[in-house]
């Protein structure tokens, strides 16, 4: 069946959540009303990147986030990572304000970024201590650690002490997994980790992301553009519109409630057009413009 | 762990960071090293071609001089630029550090670079006139150039700001600073020569008392205390400026994330 445009929700609309049971426990991560706005120019409209975004994560969660580029999920990853001031509302990280709190806060998460930001010149052995030390680790543990986690993602000892600028876009996005799982993070905020990743370097990846889920209870934030990686990993899926949440859910009841309601395919794709009024291909081809978000 | 323990260890990551960093571009080092050295002897042979053993040694010191601030300078605003470069900017702010303990890592090495950088220059530069230097007070240079470094860190905290404010020509902007130094510091001139409210101006540079301390030490062989004079003013400027470096850059990393300044650029 051709896919076509959806007409988009009202932006006054609250998102659509089938399935809420909310927990009296201590939340991951609880967002509330969280708005965030840019000025381009002196004179220019302000863009609001996110717009009233509320949801809330339970404990060894994995949450994904899809949405257009500029939907805001870049914006919404970087205000949770303390990289951005809000402009209203709160957000708190395990109970912890992330405004009030912020250095408690900061202990607590880590990020991986589309793009492997490193210092290109030095090694991943030098970077990830480096990392470490900020974090108030041991130099030689982190090394021990770093070295595990690696071997676990398919890269060698030997590798480890090469300048990063030597590794394949691949590895060099597993050594910033690596950094990231190496502060032991309670929240983990993965920004779109596998784009631009060959197939194999994905499903390494991809891999490594479920055995935190299973293995070590990891509560993990998951933006990114590919449906399938979504719902093989996520327990509930976010969608961002113009930097509002107009939908969320887990993947069955988003196909679901898009075959019920829109008479579309049950697919995450359907689903995503439906709440997103645009065609996957549209959203990838602007990719090179995500960090703009 | 103590809260300053772990600062302290943090602090550390920067040093052996740009330690590494600075390993690994070692052809740039060496590239610098000469650019420097070329600068330095072009400046100090004005004074041998007037035949004037003092301008000599006076105009060489300044060329030092500047070739300290250059480097303390670069390396404390390229904390932000260098790190805007490679992306890492938003990691670093996202570590729970305290950002003085940031900036008290970058400046650390920096100071320490720029001593043994300089002391090298100024090695080579005495070698070359063949300098006399038997007379000078090296506790009284080294007293100067420590106690103006602290007020230099100050002014380059604030230089740092520029590139977090400014994403593409923040870096180049902090030659601005670097240049009023030069004007308003006595760096190849007497300072009573400039007009009165250039030298009102000149008061309030660090560079003038470093310079003036370190010239009396080598040149007249003044020791530190025949130049309180001098000492008191770098004392009070250092412990201003360095708070007030550290205030102003975390107003600035507030005014980054509000408007979204820290992504990566480049």
């Amino acid at each position: 069946m051709a896919l076509s445009l959806a007409p988009r929700p009202t932006v006054a609309e609250p998102p659509i959540r089938p399935s809420i049971s909310p927990s009296h426990a201590v939340p991951a991560l609880l967002i509330e009303h969280v708005t965030k706005r840019f000025v381009a120019g002196r004179k220019k409209k302000p863009v609001v990147a996110v717009n009233d975004v509320s949801l809330r994560i339970e404990r060894g969660e994995v949450y994904g986030v899809l949405g257009a580029n500029g939907g805001g999920k870049s914006t919404l990853i970087r205000l949770v990572s303390t990289l951005l001031t809000l402009d209203s509302g709160r957000v708190e990280v395990f109970g912890h304000d992330i405004e009030r709190d912020e250095m408690a806060v900061k202990r607590m998460i880590n990020r991986v970024s589309v793009d492997a930001a490193f210092f290109k010149k030095l090694s991943p052995a030098e970077n990830l201590v480096y990392a470490a030390r900020l974090y108030g680790l041991d130099a030689a543990r982190a090394r021990q650690e770093a070295i595990r986690i690696l071997s676990r993602l398919g890269i060698k000892e030997s590798r480890l002490t090469r300048p990063l600028e030597q590794m394949s876009r691949g590895m060099q996005q597993k050594v910033a997994i690596a950094r990231s799982i190496l502060t032991s993070p309670t929240l983990l905020l993965l920004d779109e980790p596998t784009t631009g990743l060959d197939p194999r370097s994905k499903l390494d990846v991809q891999s490594f992301i479920e055995e935190l889920r299973d293995s070590h209870g990891a509560t993990i934030v998951l933006t990114t553009h590919d449906l399938v990686e979504a719902e093989r990993l996520c327990d509930r899926i976010g969608i961002l519109n113009d930097g509002r949440l107009v939908v969320e859910g887990t993947a069955d009841q988003l196909k679901e409630m898009v075959a019920r309601d829109h008479g579309e395919d049950p697919t995450l794709q359907a689903v995503f057009m439906t709440y997103t009024g645009r065609s996957l291909d549209d959203d990838v081809e602007e990719e090179s413009a995500e960090d703009d978000e | 762990m103590t809260t300053l323990a772990r600062e302290m260890k943090a602090s550390y990551a920067f040093v052996e960071r740009n330690f590494y960093l600075t390993k690994r571009y070692w052809g740039w080092e060496v590239g610098w090293l000469v650019y420097a050295l070329a600068g330095a002897l072009s400046i100090t042979l004005i004074g041998q071609d007037q035949g004037d053993q003092r301008l000599l040694i006076s105009l060489l010191i300044g060329a030092v001089f500047w070739n300290y601030v250059s480097i303390v300078f670069s390396f404390i605003a390229e904390t932000v630029a260098w790190e805007r470069w490679e992306g890492t900017l938003e990691y670093t702010f996202m570590a729970p550090i305290r950002r003085y303990t940031q900036l008290v890592g970058s400046t650390f090495f920096a100071v320490v670079y720029g001593l043994i950088h300089t002391g090298f220059v100024l090695l080579v530069l005495t070698l070359f006139f063949g300098l006399d230097l038997s007379r000078a007070d090296f506790v009284t240079a080294a007293t100067f150039t420590l106690l103006g470094s602290l007020s230099l860190v100050g002014i380059g905290m604030m230089a740092a700001i520029l590139p977090l404010l400014y994403v593409e020509r923040g870096a180049q902007m902090t030659f601005v600073l670097q240049s009023l130094l030069l004007l308003f510091s006595g760096v190849y001139f007497r300072i009573e020569i400039l007009p009165h409210w250039m030298q009102v101006v000149s008061s309030f540079s660090p560079g003038t008392y470093l310079l003036d301390g370190v010239r009396r030490g080598l040149m007249d062989g003044a020791p530190v205390t025949a130049l309180l004079h001098d000492v008191w003013p770098l004392v009070v400027m250092a412990v201003i400026l360095i708070p007030l470096g550290v205030w102003m850059f975390g107003r600035a990393e507030r005014y980054a994330k509000r408007t979204g300044k820290l992504k990566r650029v480049g």
